[in-house]
């Protein structure tokens, strides 16, 4: 632990810091275009000049230099001062004065540095540089003449994306920022070099000139459109939401969200049910409520069978429990039967931030990449960094790391290859990680199970046993009890008489051809589609909801906006709906509605990691048969907001499908 | 002797004569009031008048978006939409004005970094609605086709002084 004196004050900084890391523990702010926490040093911007002593007397680059024991660093001296300034001044020779239009104008690095560092008026004289536009795809805009070079981009693209595909051409003035062959980023994290790009370089090209960030609402809340459960703000003006950016959480998704988190918003304006509906003769006609609620209580007969969505909170799920009893409940549409006695046989045990330190992983029928791209990153990051071995069982597909596929044979599981045997026997930290996709498959449940308790992948201080979900809803369902023995299946040879259905669309809807059915949810989708009666209800963006991630961790997001026309937050649809059917539900606010459902189930009540302890529950390991596909077959349309946003349209046509949009000439 | 002066002054009616003379002395001088509406007072090109939107010579708008006015403006009385063009530039699709809120600061005009938004030397646009002075795009940018030469002017006239 080296102790260093910072202006005067005396710090102790861990061993392995950078002179610009002690500067910060010492409160000192250090202006930086290059350096970035979670990205390799590049040292290549030379804003972050300090004086050391001992050294040569001249400014050095604190980003990229150790601090070490005896360093006397001013960052205050007027020697600092002016070679920051003159940096500024070479920064600013190229880049152009075009802040007016300028999408980052009001959140620029490159803007608030110079107020602190810039001249009042440039002395160049000369022409500035101008740099063509680079296509990098549907999602990132590009204005490469304001680049300052400082290669943030690039070094994501490698690191944290793993796609090696953004590059820089050229040397000095001349050098550019580009993709390969200028193709689209092939990246599920394409959105994230937005953030990193210090100047405007790369802005939002959905969200190109829609409003400045003065004049934006922020709301932290919490994403549902995969099990990650990444911390976002919701940036709103009016009643729109107009664009999610992740908060920084570093048990979850560090400061990166995907593509479809961050882009699928534009989705909650569209194709929105906003009043309820009614099928008079086969046809769906708008409806008043009480015209709604009189029609769902012709067929009430004081219990009903709820199917829950992939992205509904724990309040909806719990208010529509209360009234529907707890009898007939599902929540995975597409009718998995696992078992689910044991909640940590089926939770990503090892956590998200965990899986860093692995040192082999078995991935089992997981295509990590679409199910959840923020825990690839981890896997990534467990690659670089501690060299973990990452083994898959599954129909090859590019993860964007060295994998080694064992086929697609399950029998893998129970009689493990030499190459695995070997690699688990001298592994540390080993994982499994099995894709709720892998689950539809009899016995692959226990076959992982008694190859975790062979291989131990659970010992002291570490659970290697990882399921990994991809509906945001899956968890918190699981917990509130959402599993009916045997599945859909099962549930609709029952033939219920009543069924709702919370924002369910991935249903198949023929198994319930006897049942009414009653649709709650926000989107004209697939549910909405064969609906009895439609409630209208609210997105994530307009309700306060708890979610519980993949790997047990309950989270709470803030309402942002109000559910556009007659629509409602979907407790208090089922709260109006109680009093019309005569069972009056107990509570009369989310508060009130959050109480209950904590006296239920106590982990809910409380934000952070649930423990499910660990019991393996007994189940037959016999497993035959292969992998044929992977669940997620369209990235950018797996749920209903997607589908009803263009700008995920325009990406699946694009990135999955590969057909060239022909860009408007800037 | 100031009570015989007074006297005098009581029976010679001194103070009717005096102000009788002042009154006289003012028929015969130049009027300081104008005959408004036929005649006007002359303006300084600073005059904060009513808003205009101006174009460029070539009938491009000069505005581009950046929202600098609508920040600024301390009555809020400024509402900016904008969207990319089809050509790719940034322009507002909605201009709003709310000249019931504005309080004629001119902070929008300074805010302003391609002299899009004016306060030109139109004083004169009292409505019989309150609804007529919620300015719009289409409004703003009539007022600056009309205004445009004295505008422009203006402008020319204060140059040296910025």
């Amino acid at each position: 632990m080296p102790k260093v004196t910072v202006d005067g004050l005396e710090i102790e900084v861990p061993a392995g810091a950078t002179v610009l890391q002690a500067c910060e523990m010492a409160g000192k702010e250090i202006p930086r275009f290059c350096y970035h926490e979670r990205l390799s040093i590049a040292g290549n911007c030379r804003m972050c000049l300090v004086e050391i002593a001992p050294g040569p007397p001249k400014p050095q680059a604190s980003c990229a230099l150790p601090a070490t024991e005896g360093q006397i660093i001013r960052t205050d001296t007027p020697m600092v001062k002016k070679a920051r300034e003159g940096v500024m001044e070479f920064l600013l020779i190229n880049h152009p004065l075009d802040c007016p239009i300028c999408d980052q104008g009001g959140e620029c690095d490159l803007q608030d540095q110079s107020v602190a560092y810039g001249r009042g008026a440039s002395r160049f004289e000369e022409n500035k540089r101008a740099v063509t536009e680079k296509y990098m795809g549907p999602l990132v805009k590009t204005a490469m003449t304001r680049c300052i070079q400082c290669t943030r981009c690039v070094r994501f693209a490698e690191e944290v994306a793993g796609i090696e595909e953004v590059g820089a051409i050229g040397r000095g003035e001349n050098m550019q920022i580009t993709t390969y062959l200028e193709h689209a980023m092939q990246s599920e994290l394409s959105g994230n070099v937005v953030d990193l790009c210090p100047v405007g370089a790369l802005t939002s090209k959905p969200y190109a000139f829609e409003a400045r960030p003065w004049e934006l609402k922020k709301t932290p809340s919490i994403d549902v459109m995969d099990a990650v459960g990444t911390n976002i703000r919701l940036d709103s003006r009016g009643r729109a939401v107009l664009r999610a950016l992740p908060r920084i959480n570093d048990d979850v998704n560090e400061e990166w969200a995907s593509d479809k988190t961050r882009h699928a918003v534009d989705g909650l304006t569209h194709r929105r049910l906003d009043k309820p509906y009614i099928r008079k003769d086969g046809k769906l006609v708008a409806a008043s409520w009480v015209e709604a609620f009189d029609a769902i209580k012709a067929h009430w007969t004081g219990e009903a069978a709820v199917l829950a969505g992939d992205q509904v909170d724990c309040e909806t799920m719990f208010a529509a429990r209360a009234l529907a009893g707890a009898s007939m409940l599902e929540g995975r549409q597409t009718g998995l039967a696992y078992d689910t006695s044991s909640l940590s046989a089926v939770n990503f045990n090892t956590t998200i931030a965990g899986v860093e330190n692995a040192d082999v992983i078995l991935l089992v029928g997981s295509d990590l990449r679409r199910e959840a791209p923020l825990v690839n990153t981890r896997i990534q990051k467990a690659i670089r960094k501690r060299g973990a071995k990452v083994f898959a069982i599954g129909p090859v597909t590019d993860l964007t790391y060295k994998v080694e596929w064992l086929g697609d044979d399950l029998n893998a599981l129970t009689k493990a290859p030499k190459a695995l045997t070997e690699a688990l026997k001298n592994a540390e930290r080993p994982a499994i990680i099995v894709g709720g996709g892998a689950l539809r498959y009899a016995g692959v449940h226990g076959a992982a199970l008694a190859f975790a308790k062979k291989f131990k992948l659970v010992r002291d201080g570490w659970n290697g046993f990882n399921v990994l979900h991809f509906a945001a809803a899956r968890m918190g369902g699981l917990m509130l009890g959402y599993a009916h023995d045997g599945g859909i299946k099962k549930l609709a040879a029952a033939s219920p008489k009543l069924a709702f259905f919370l924002g369910a669309d991935e249903v198949d809807y023929s198994l319930f051809s006897n049942t009414f059915k009653v649709y709650v949810g926000h989107h004209g989708d697939n549910g909405a589609h064969h609906a009895d009666v439609i409630l209208p209800g609210a997105a994530y963006s307009e309700k306060s909801g708890t979610y519980v991630n993949l790997e047990g961790r309950v989270q709470r997001g803030e309402r942002a906006v109000f559910p556009p026309g007659d629509a409602r937050e979907d407790w208090a649809i089922f709260r109006a709906l109680s009093d019309a059917l005569g069972k009056r539900l107990p509570f009369d606010s989310v508060d009130a509605l959050r109480g209950e459902m904590a006296k239920a189930v106590p982990a809910l009540g409380v934000e952070g990691l649930a423990n499910y302890g660990w019991n393996e529950p007994s189940l037959s390991a016999e497993v035959n048969g292969k992998i044929a596909d992977y669940p997620i077959k369209d990235f950018y349309l797996t749920n209903a907001i997607c589908r009803a946003s263009e700008t995920m349209q325009k990406c699946s046509s694009e990135l999955v499908h590969g057909t060239q949009v022909l860009e408007a000439a800037e | 002797m100031t009570s015989i002066a007074q006297l005098i002054k009581t029976f010679t009616l001194w103070e009717f004569v005096k102000a009788h003379w002042l009154t006289l002395q003012y028929f015969f001088k130049p009027k300081a009031t104008i005959n408004y509406p036929f005649e006007k007072n002359p303006l300084s090109p600073r005059f904060r008048g009513e808003h205009a939107l101006r174009r460029y010579p070539n009938g491009e708008e000069r505005c581009i978006a950046c929202k600098l006015c609508e920040a600024v403006c301390p009555a809020l009385a400024i509402t900016i939409e904008s969207e990319p063009r089809d050509d790719g530039s940034r322009r507002t699709t909605r201009y709003d004005i709310d000249m019931t809120k504005c309080i004629y600061c001119g902070f929008c005009q300074e805010a302003c970094p391609v002299d899009a938004i004016v306060e030109g030397p139109n004083f004169e646009f009292a409505t019989e609605t309150r609804e007529e002075l919620l300015y719009d795009k289409a409004k703003l940018l009539d007022n600056g086709a009309k205004w445009e030469r004295a505008i422009a002017a203006n402008l020319a006239a204060d140059a040296p002084y910025r």
